[in-house]
Parts: C-alpha cells; structure tokens; sequence
C-alpha cells in the first residue's frame, strides 16, 4: 500500500516539476547566475548600500543632498540628457529610411552594412582619438571646408557638446542600424502590397503600415541607445569639455572618485545614473505597451 | 457596384522572366467585364507570377495590358484600381477588421460618412458584423479570409485578384467559401481573375479556365471544354485522366472510327487530337469513364488489385492479363481478385501526340 503510495507522489512530483519547467537542463544556468551574482548583483547592492553611508558621516543622504544642492553637480544630469537624448533620437530616425531602403536584396548590400558596423567593432576611444584629429581646427574636416569656400573659420567641433555628440552618432548608429533592420525585416512585405493594390502610394505605404509595426522596435532601439549614451564617459572625457557643458554624469562620478577619493559620492552619483535611465527606459516602455507590439508577419493567427 | 465600366481587359504577350528562368511567356488573353476566370495549373506553372504582374507587383519582361484603349502595365499596382486577394491574406495586424476594410477608401479620402456606410456594408456582405472590432490575430482562418475578400471589393475595383485564396483553409471551410465566393460574383458582378491548383475550384467557380504549364498556356476554355476535351496530355493528366497508355494508331481509321493497339488491348476512338498521327500515340481516359462491363467493343478484361472505399464509389486498381494497370471508379462493389471487364465508349477515348509532354 505504502509503495504505491511512495511511488504515486513520486510521479505526482515528476509531473509538477515538468509542468513547471524544472529539469537537468536547468543546471546550466548556474555559471551565468553565478557571473550575474558576482559582476552585477552584489556591485549593484554593495555600492547603494556605500552610496547611503557618505565619507563625511552626514547622514544616510548626505550624499544625495549635496548632489542635488551643488548648481555645477546637479547641471551634469542636464549636460548627460542634453546629449544622449537627441543622440538616440537622431540614430534611430537616420536608421529608418537607411533599413527600409535595405530590407530587400541590394546589389552592395553586403558592403554597406559591413561599413556601417565598422565603428560598432571599433572601441568607443579609437573613435574619439581619430575624431580629434579628424575634427580639429587643423583637421581634414575643417581644412577640406576652408579650401573649398564653404567656411572662413574654421568650426568648433572638438572640446564641446559638439565633438561629444558626433562620436556618440557614430558608435551608436551601427547599433540602431541593425536592430532596425532586423525588425523591419520581421515585416512581412505582403502587407505593404496589400496596401499597394488598395491605392496607398510608397509614402502612405511607410507612414499607415511599415512605420506603426516598426514603432515597438523602434522604442526598443531607442532605449538601448539611449542607455549606451546615457553612460558616455570615453568620448565627454576625450573630445568634450568635462568640467564645462560636457559634465556628465560618469564624469562626475569618476572625478569623485580619482580627486576626492570619495567612493560613497561616486555610488551615490551612479545610483542617480541608474535611477533615470530607468526612469526613461520605464516612460518608452509604457508608451510601447500603448501600441500593437503582437505578429508583424500578417499570415494566419 | 463597379463604378467605372470597361468593357475588356485585355494581355497581350505578357512575359515574365526571372534572371534566366522564364516564368510565363507570351500570355495572351481578353477578359470580359464581369467574368469569372480562372489561371489554373500546378505550382511553377506561371500563374501567380500572372497575377502579380497584373496588379503590379511585377513588372512585366515583355508584353503589355490594356484596359479598353488605356495600357496599364507601366502604372504602378496603387493606380491601377484592381483589388487583390492574398494566399496568405496580409491582413494589417495593427488595424481591426473594420479598419482593415476601410483602408482603401481612407487612403482615397472618401468622406467620413461614406467610408462608414460602405464598410458597413462590406462587412455584412461578408457577414462579420459581429466581428468588426476585433484583431485579425483574434480571427479565424476563414474570418480572417472574408477580411480579406472585404477589403478588396469594397474599394470597388475594376478587377478583383484572388491568389489561391482558399489554399489554407480545411476541407470543409474551402467548400463553404468557394459558395460564398460564387455568391459574391454574382451579386457584384465584378471581373474576377482566381489563380489556384485545385482543378474542382476552377471548375466550380470558373466562366473560362486558363491551364498554364512551364510559364505557357496550355487551354483555354469553358470549365466544360477543358473537362471533357483536354487539348493535349499535359492537361489531360491535369484535369484526372489518370490513365496515360502508350498506344499504337494504326492505319485506315476515319471520323468516328479510329483503331489503337497496346500489348493485349485493343480500342476504338471516335476522334483524335491534332498532332496525333499513325504510329505511336497517347491515350488517355479517365478512370470515371470506364465502366464495368461486358461489351463487344473497347473490351478490356483484367484482374482487380486493390480496392480503396472512398465514399459514394470505389477506387479500383485493376491489372490486365499483360501486367498493365489501369485505374477504374466505380459504384459497383468488386473483390480482390476477381475477373472482370472494363469497357469505355469510343468518344471518351482521348488520343495525342506521343512526345507531346
């Protein structure tokens, strides 16, 4: 009796567990639960726990009363939105008409996308480092410009908003690129004939059909860009002016850290960090949540 | 309900080639206002490539269309005023069933009210109001094809397009939609061109049935003519004529009466096909039209193999005394084994050209 009974609630338990997704497979997440825990978890929690124990003992938010109360500190929050915003703005809106005209077979399709991810594999710095001498006064940029008449002085691109803003488009349009390639690709090209044969021209085509299917992966693309700028730190450092209009946050954080020594200030600047890109990722995904984000292949359900 | 009225829509040489591959070539062919015709054929024959040059989608490698006087072949598909039907729909996933239809008459900028008074009516023609508001997602197949039937006709084309449309529906929602289809011809009239590989479609909803095979029309003619006649083997075998015999013609015959002669079967036709001559040939019948019985002509006598129960009849394998097979349907219940005898009346013996496939 008692075996049968051991044996059936050692079924019954087999057959939670595979209801539940519970298997010998799931061991292999441990090595990257474990990397989670180790480079993100603990980091995370180990710097907002020091972020609310400040160096000069002021109390638990110490920290964040002098961020907010210094004018020059409290300005890096709108030096950093001032540049990621328009930065993925501009990257994902140039990404469009360049992935439409993409999507189908191009002769060169190959070489242009292998151009335009070039950047992607080339390091945020060596960007930077080639732009401020491509950029610079003397530069060819500005060298080509004069000689043809087109400018009398030479342009201020380096050392300002400006230089920080061209290296982020360039290392971040790849990005932008490809992931709006690949989710116009997930459109099937039967619903923009559909629309055709309805008298819908190419440009109603776009705007009515193409362009609300792409708007879920547009917000996506803009969130992931938008982060990635959020955090510049190499090229405000290299082609902008850190103590002047290119202060952002990552600049204040690291100059805590390397004049003060103040790790506690640092983690409290990184927690801002953290909180308002959150707080932007948060407001795209609501807006996208709004939207139709189900099949964009248009066949059967 | 169709606005403007032409009189004929009219290809000529129409051709389509896709690198070196020649998809169709030289379609030629004039359909009336309000017809109903069907491309028909087996997949690669040419007929979708067909169709999509005629809405546009595909531009054409040689030939031209015209509507009435006006060419339309070098308009692009959102001026040509054609509505399509699409094999898998490409309903806009986005818009409801509602919006889904009103598209057109948005994208033409018919007033408000117009737009509300047609696609209500459209989505009564294909009773969906109880639907109206939903997603195509939330749609079943068939839901999601009168959709699709909806928002081509009630922009009121010249021409309606439909590219095998029933192809993903079962068995018994093909039967129900090819009826509504029917239905809707005939209430709207409106010139029709049906590409499908089903020969029981084309034939049910067709006026004229063009059979392509390799990009090249084979036939072009009522349901009927092409039914009963098949002009060569191609279309035969298309159209069921599943027995295909290497046959001998031999000489003297005249109308009404021609001898054949195969390994142990003998048979009299009562016409032949252009092309056919004394010598080697190809007869083809169809298993419907031979029969169980004992005749003094046509006589085939032959052993049953395998029987397969399919409903009203039966589909029978039957072997001659020579080892040839040769596919009967019949009603009458036969025996594995059992000898018997098959006749055919000389008219339903079809006679080509050997080499002709």
């Amino acid at each position: 009796m008692s075996a049968i009974d051991a044996s059936k609630s050692s079924l019954n338990l087999k057959s939670w567990l595979a209801e539940h997704g519970i298997d010998r497979l799931l061991f292999l997440v441990i090595p990257a639960f474990l990397a989670m825990l180790t480079f993100f978890i603990y980091p995370t929690i180990y710097g907002t726990y020091l972020s609310f124990h400040p160096m000069d003992k002021s109390g638990a938010l110490g920290n964040y009363r002098s961020f907010f109360g210094d004018p020059y500190m409290r300005d890096s929050i709108w030096n950093t939105f001032r540049i990621a915003l328009p930065v993925s703005v501009i990257n994902v809106f140039a990404a469009i008409p360049l992935a439409v005209r993409l999507r189908h077979r191009v002769r060169g399709k190959r070489t242009i996308n292998t151009l335009l991810v070039i950047p992607m594999s080339l390091g945020t710095v060596l960007i930077a480092e080639g732009l401020s001498a491509y950029l610079a006064p003397n530069g060819w940029l500005n060298r080509t410009l004069l000689a043809t008449g087109i400018i009398s002085q030479p342009l201020q691109l380096l050392h300002n908003f400006w230089g920080v803003m061209i290296s982020l488009l360039i290392t971040g349009f790849p990005f932008a690129f490809l992931l709006t390639l690949s989710y116009i690709s997930g459109i099937n090209p039967k619903m923009e004939e559909a629309a055709s044969t309805l008298g819908a021209t190419p440009w109603q085509r776009f705007r009515y059909i193409t362009f609300p299917l792409l708007t879920p992966g547009l917000a996506i693309t803009f969130c992931l860009n938008f982060v990635l700028a959020f955090s510049v730190f190499p090229s405000a450092n290299l082609l902008g002016n850190p103590a002047g209009d290119s202060h952002v946050l990552a600049v204040a954080a690291a100059q805590a850290i390397s004049s003060k020594y103040d790790y506690s200030m640092a983690s409290a600047i990184s927690v801002i960090t953290g909180v308002l890109e959150l707080a932007v990722v948060a407001i795209v995904l609501i807006m996208r949540s709004r939207l139709y984000s189900g099949s964009t292949s248009g066949g059967k359900g | 309900m169709s606005k403007q009225h032409f009189n004929e829509l009219h290809l000529k040489g129409v051709s389509r080639a896709f690198g070196k591959s020649v998809a169709l070539s030289n379609l030629s062919l004039t359909i009336g206002n309000g017809e109903f015709v069907a491309l028909l054929g087996p997949s690669g024959c040419g007929k979708s490539t067909a169709l999509n040059c005629l809405a546009g989608l595909l531009p054409l490698t040689a030939g031209s269309i015209y509507l009435d006087g006006r060419r339309i072949d070098t308009l692009p598909p959102e001026r040509r005023d054609f509505g399509m039907v699409f094999q898998n729909y490409a309903l806009f996933p986005h818009l409801t069933v509602r919006q889904n239809i009103g598209f057109g008459l948005k994208i033409k900028k018919t007033p408000k009210p117009e737009i509300e008074r047609r696609v209500n009516a459209a989505i009564d023609l294909v009773q969906l109001s109880l639907h109206a508001d939903k997603h195509p997602n939330q749609l079943s197949g068939g839901q999601q094809q009168r959709v699709a039937i909806a928002r081509a006709i009630v922009i009121e084309p010249q021409v309606v397009l439909m590219d095998e449309p029933l192809s993903n529906l079962d068995a018994k929602l093909r039967h129900e939609m090819r009826s509504e289809i029917k239905r809707l011809h005939r209430e709207l009239g409106l010139t029709t061109v049906y590409v499908t590989h089903d020969q029981e479609e084309a034939l049910s909803l067709a006026d004229r049935l063009v059979v392509l095979h390799d990009g090249k029309v084979q036939q072009i003619g009522t349901p009927e003519d092409v039914y009963m006649n098949p002009i060569n083997s191609f279309v035969a075998d298309f159209m069921g004529y599943r027995n295909l015999i290497s046959m001998e013609l031999l000489a003297g015959g005249s109308a009404n009466k021609y001898s054949l002669t195969s390994s142990g079967i003998e048979l009299t036709a009562s016409g032949i096909f252009s092309g056919a001559t004394v010598g080697k040939v190809l007869v083809a019948i169809r298993p419907e039209d031979l029969l169980i019985e004992k005749s003094s002509k046509n006589n085939i006598a032959c052993t049953v193999k395998t029987i397969e129960y399919q409903g009203k009849d039966f589909a029978v394998e039957v072997s001659t005394e020579q080892g040839f097979v040769i596919y009967v349907r019949t009603p009458i219940r036969l025996e594995i084994g059992e000898k018997t005898n098959l006749t055919v009346r000389p008219e339903r013996v079809m006679v080509y050209p050997e080499s002709n496939n």
